[in-house]
C-alpha cells in the first residue's frame, strides 16, 4: 500500500534525482584598508557551459557602512540577501539606528547555520567599515562559519585569486617587506593600489576562469558611504 | 455604578444600537495628543505634537516608520499603537518578499480595519484604543488614511484626530482646496499651523515637542525631529499672517531638498 | 503490493529521503523570448511529448497574465497547468481588491520565483522553466527567467531547454545591443528563423507554434502557425531515408 510499484511508467527514473542545488558560478574579492573597504564582483551568472546573462549583480549595498558579496548558489545568494536587509531593517525598527558591520557579520553567521542541514549553498564576503572607521572584511564558508580577515577571494576564482592576494596584499614570500599576517584586521595599503590589485585579479581571473568575466562591479566603502563603479571584463 | 446596563463588553448592544464599548475607545483616542495629516498630488505629511508627563521624562514618539513609502501617526494608546504598527510593518515585508511591491496603501489600510473589527464583535475582547493617519506614497499616488477604534477606515485630503483636534480641522476645512497644487513645504506650513490651533492657550510647538513626516514621489518616508524641526518652525513664525510663498529653507543635511514655488 | 511487508518499506523510507516529484512526465521544449523596440516578443512550440511519443499537439505555453504580461513554460505541463491556476487565483483576488493595482510583470515575476523557491526548498519542485515577458514600472521591457530551483536572471534574449545551446547564440547575435532598432517585423523574422533551426534539430518539436507579444498596447498571442521547411538536402545524406 504505501510503495508505488517500481513498473508504473511515471515512476521510471528518466532523471538523475532532484538536486536543489546548482552553482552558478562567480567571484568576489575584498580587500580592507585602514579607512576604506574595497569588494568587488564579476557580474556573470553561469550554468554549465552556458552564460545565462553577462550582467547578474550578486554583490549589494546594505548600509552606508556595509555591502555583502554573495557566490555560489543564485536562488540561495538572493534568499540570504533578502534576509540580511529584512532583519536589518527589524533592527532598525527595533533599535533605531543602523546594524554595524560587526553586528550583521554576527547576525549572518547564525542565519546561515540555522540551515545547519540543509545549507545556503552560498559563500559570503561581508566588508565595510567597523565601529572605528576602519576597514573590515568578513569572510564565510556555506554554514557560518567566519573570520574578520585583511583580505579575501571567494567564488569560481578563488583558487586563482587568493594566492595573488596573499603574496600583493599580505606579503608573503616577499623578502623584506613587512607581512600582514591572518589576524590583521586591514592591510596598510592605499586605496589606489588595493583597487589596482583588484582589477589585475579580475582581469587575470577571466583569463582563465571560465565562470569570471563580462563585467566588474566594485564597491568602495568610506567615511564618506558607498561609491559603486562598473568596468568591462572581457565577455569571452 | 455603571454608565448604563449594556457598556459591560464589546459584544452586547444597547437598544439605541449602539456599541458603548467602541465609543468609550473612541474618546481615548481623543485623550491623546492632537496629529494632523494632509496631501497634495504628490506629497503627505504627517505632523504630531508630543507630550511629556514631566520635566525629568522624554516625549512619546508620535510618529512611526512603517517601510521606505509608508508611516503612521498616532493618537491614543501607545502600546496598542505598537501592535498596530508592528502588524503594518510586518504586512508591508510580506509584500515585498513576496511581490517585489511597495504595499498599496489601500491593503494595508483594509488589514488593519480586519484586524480591528475582529475586537469589536468577539467576546471577551477589547477594541484598540488608538487612532491613526496612516499616510503613504503607492502607484495611485499619495494617501491619507484615518483608523479608528471601530475599524473604520477612511480616505481623507487632510485630517486631525486626538485632543482639541476640531480647531485643526476648522483650518484644514478652510484651506485644503489649497493643498492638492502645494510644495511639500507648504503643506508642512499648513499642517503645523492646523497643529497650532490644537494647542492650548500657554504652550507652543517647540523643537522638542513637534514631529513632521512626509512622503511622496521620489521621496521615501522621512521623519524630522529635534533641532532639524527648527527651520520649519522658525518659518512658520516668519510669515505667520500671509500666505505668501516661503523662501526655500536653509542647507540641512539629514533634510532632502524639497520643491518651492518659483 | 501486498508482498511488500510493513518492516521494509519503513526501512525504505528512513534510508532516503522524501522526493515527491521524481521528474517530468509530460513536457513541453524550449521557450524563446527576445526584448525589441516596442516590447517583449516569446515563442514556444504547440507540442507536449510523454517521453519520446509526441503525445499533445495542440498545446498552448504561453499565457497571458493580466494586461501586460506572458509567462511561457517549458519543462512538465501538468505543473505548468497548476502555477496558470495559481496565478489566475492571484490575478482574481488583485482585481476584486478593487483598489486600481494590478500585478505588474516584475511582481508576477517575483511571485514565480518565490513559489518555484519555495517547492524547490521542501524537495518538491514544479519541474519547470519560465520565461515571463512584460514591462516594468517604467514601460521598458522586461524579460526574464526562473526554473526550478528558483534561479532568476533578466536578459535581452533568453532560451530555454534546447534553445539555450541551439538558439541562444543566433538570438545573442541578433538582439545585443540593438534592443531599441529591431522592430515587430525583424522580431518576427529572428524569432521564426530560430524556431525553424529548433524543429530542424530538436527532436521534441514540432512545426507549429505560437508567438505572444507584449506592448504598451497590451498581450497578444497568434493563433498556431507553422513556418516553411526544406528537407531535400536530406536526400544526400547517406544512411538517411529511403
Amino acid at each position: 500500500m504505501h510503495v508505488r510499484p517500481s513498473t508504473h511508467p511515471t515512476s521510471q527514473a528518466k532523471e538523475a534525482a532532484f538536486s536543489p542545488y546548482e552553482d552558478h558560478g562567480g567571484t568576489n574579492l575584498a580587500i580592507a584598508g585602514p579607512d576604506y573597504c574595497l569588494l568587488a564582483s564579476d557580474t556573470r551568472q553561469s550554468n554549465g557551459y552556458n552564460i545565462n546573462t553577462r550582467f547578474a549583480p550578486k554583490t549589494f549595498k546594505l548600509s552606508n557602512k556595509s555591502v555583502l558579496a554573495t557566490a555560489g548558489c543564485q536562488p540561495d545568494c538572493a534568499m540570504v540577501t533578502t534576509r540580511v536587509k529584512q532583519s536589518m531593517l527589524t533592527y532598525k525598527h527595533n533599535h533605531n539606528k543602523e546594524m554595524s558591520t560587526s553586528a550583521i557579520a554576527q547576525m549572518l553567521s547564525i542565519m546561515l547555520y540555522q540551515r545547519r542541514f540543509f545549507p545556503y549553498y552560498d559563500f559570503n564576503i561581508l566588508g565595510g567599515l567597523d565601529e572605528d572607521g576602519k576597514g573590515c572584511v568578513y569572510s564565510y564558508d556555506a554554514v557560518g562559519s567566519y573570520e574578520r580577515v585583511p583580505c579575501s577571494a571567494f567564488g569560481s576564482a578563488s583558487a586563482l585569486i587568493q594566492p595573488f592576494l596573499d603574496n600583493q596584499v599580505r606579503n608573503k614570500n616577499q623578502l623584506g617587506k613587512p607581512k600582514v599576517t591572518e589576524f590583521e584586521p586591514v592591510t596598510p595599503l592605499p586605496l589606489a593600489e588595493a583597487l589596482r590589485i583588484c582589477k589585475d585579479s579580475f582581469t587575470s581571473a577571466t583569463e582563465r576562469d571560465i565562470y569570471t568575466g563580462d563585467y566588474l562591479q566594485i564597491f568602495i566603502i568610506t567615511r564618506e558611504g558607498v561609491e559603486e563603479q562598473i568596468h568591462e571584463l572581457k565577455k569571452d | 455604578m455603571f454608565r448604563n446596563q449594556y457598556d459591560n463588553d464589546a459584544s452586547t448592544w444597547s437598544p439605541q444600537g449602539r456599541i458603548h464599548q467602541i465609543e468609550y475607545a473612541m474618546e481615548a483616542v481623543k485623550q491623546g495628543s492632537a496629529v494632523v495629516g494632509l496631501r497634495s498630488n504628490d506629497f503627505a505629511v504627517l505632523v504630531a505634537v508630543k507630550r511629556s508627563p514631566g520635566e525629568l521624562a522624554s516625549y512619546q514618539k508620535k510618529i512611526f516608520h512603517i517601510d521606505e513609502h509608508m508611516g503612521i501617526a498616532i493618537a491614543g494608546l501607545t502600546s496598542d499603537a505598537r501592535v498596530l504598527s508592528n502588524f503594518m510593518r510586518n504586512e508591508a515585508m510580506k509584500s515585498r518578499m513576496l511581490y517585489d511591491r511597495p504595499l498599496p496603501l489601500f491593503r494595508v489600510a483594509s488589514a488593519l480595519s480586519d484586524k480591528a473589527q475582529v475586537n469589536t464583535q468577539e467576546y471577551g475582547r477589547r477594541p484598540y484604543g488608538v487612532g491613526l493617519l496612516v499616510i503613504g506614497y503607492d502607484q495611485t499616488g499619495p494617501h491619507l488614511y484615518e483608523f479608528s477604534p471601530s475599524a473604520n477606515v477612511l480616505e481623507y485630503f487632510a485630517m486631525s484626530i486626538g485632543s482639541r483636534s476640531q480647531s485643526a480641522r476648522t483650518y484644514l476645512e478652510k484651506k485644503f482646496d489649497t493643498f492638492v497644487d502645494a510644495p511639500l513645504d507648504q503643506l508642512v506650513k499648513h499642517g503645523l499651523r492646523a497643529l497650532r490651533d490644537t494647542l492650548p492657550q500657554d504652550k507652543q510647538l517647540d523643537t522638542l515637542n513637534c514631529s513632521i513626516a512626509y512622503v511622496g514621489k521620489d521621496q521615501p518616508f522621512t521623519m524630522i525631529e529635534g533641532d532639524d524641526v527648527k527651520p520649519y518652525l522658525d518659518q512658520l513664525d516668519s510669515d505667520d499672517t500671509s500666505d505668501a510663498p516661503s523662501q526655500p529653507l536653509p542647507g540641512n543635511d539629514s533634510v532632502a531638498p524639497m520643491e518651492t514655488e518659483a | 503490493m501486498s508482498s511488500v511487508n510493513f518492516k521494509s518499506t519503513r526501512a525504505t523510507q528512513a534510508a532516503t529521503p522524501i522526493t515527491h516529484s521524481g521528474g517530468p512526465v509530460v513536457t513541453g521544449t524550449s521557450v524563446l523570448g527576445i526584448k525589441y523596440k516596442d516590447g517583449v516578443m516569446l515563442a514556444a512550440d504547440c507540442l507536449a511529448s510523454y517521453g519520446s511519443l509526441a503525445r499533445f499537439r495542440d498545446v498552448d505555453r504561453l499565457q497571458p497574465v493580466g494586461e501586460h504580461t506572458v509567462v511561457g513554460a517549458s519543462g512538465d505541463i501538468g505543473d505548468f497547468q497548476y502555477v496558470q491556476d495559481l496565478l489566475e487565483k492571484s490575478m482574481i483576488h488583485e482585481f476584486y481588491t478593487a483598489d486600481g493595482h494590478a500585478l505588474a510583470t516584475p511582481h508576477i515575476y517575483s511571485y514565480l520565483s518565490r513559489l518555484m523557491y519555495q517547492r524547490r526548498s521542501q524537495m518538491n519542485p514544479l519541474w519547470n522553466s519560465y520565461l515571463v515577458g512584460g514591462l516594468n514600472d517604467s514601460g521598458e521591457p522586461f524579460l526574464g527567467y526562473i526554473d526550478l530551483i528558483g534561479t532568476t536572471y533578466q536578459s535581452s534574449t533568453i532560451a530555454t531547454g534546447f534553445g539555450a545551446y541551439l538558439a541562444q547564440p543566433i538570438l545573442r547575435k541578433a538582439v545585443e545591443g540593438r534592443e531599441n532598432e529591431i522592430t515587430e517585423e525583424e522580431a518576427i523574422k529572428i524569432i521564426d528563423d530560430c524556431m525553424r533551426v529548433l524543429f530542424y534539430r530538436d527532436a521534441r518539436s514540432l512545426n507549429k507554434f505560437r508567438r505572444a507579444k507584449v506592448t504598451k498596447e497590451g498581450v497578444t498571442v497568434t493563433e498556431p502557425y507553422s513556418l516553411t521547411t526544406e528537407w531535400g538536402f536530406a536526400e544526400n545524406i547517406i544512411g538517411y531515408g529511403a
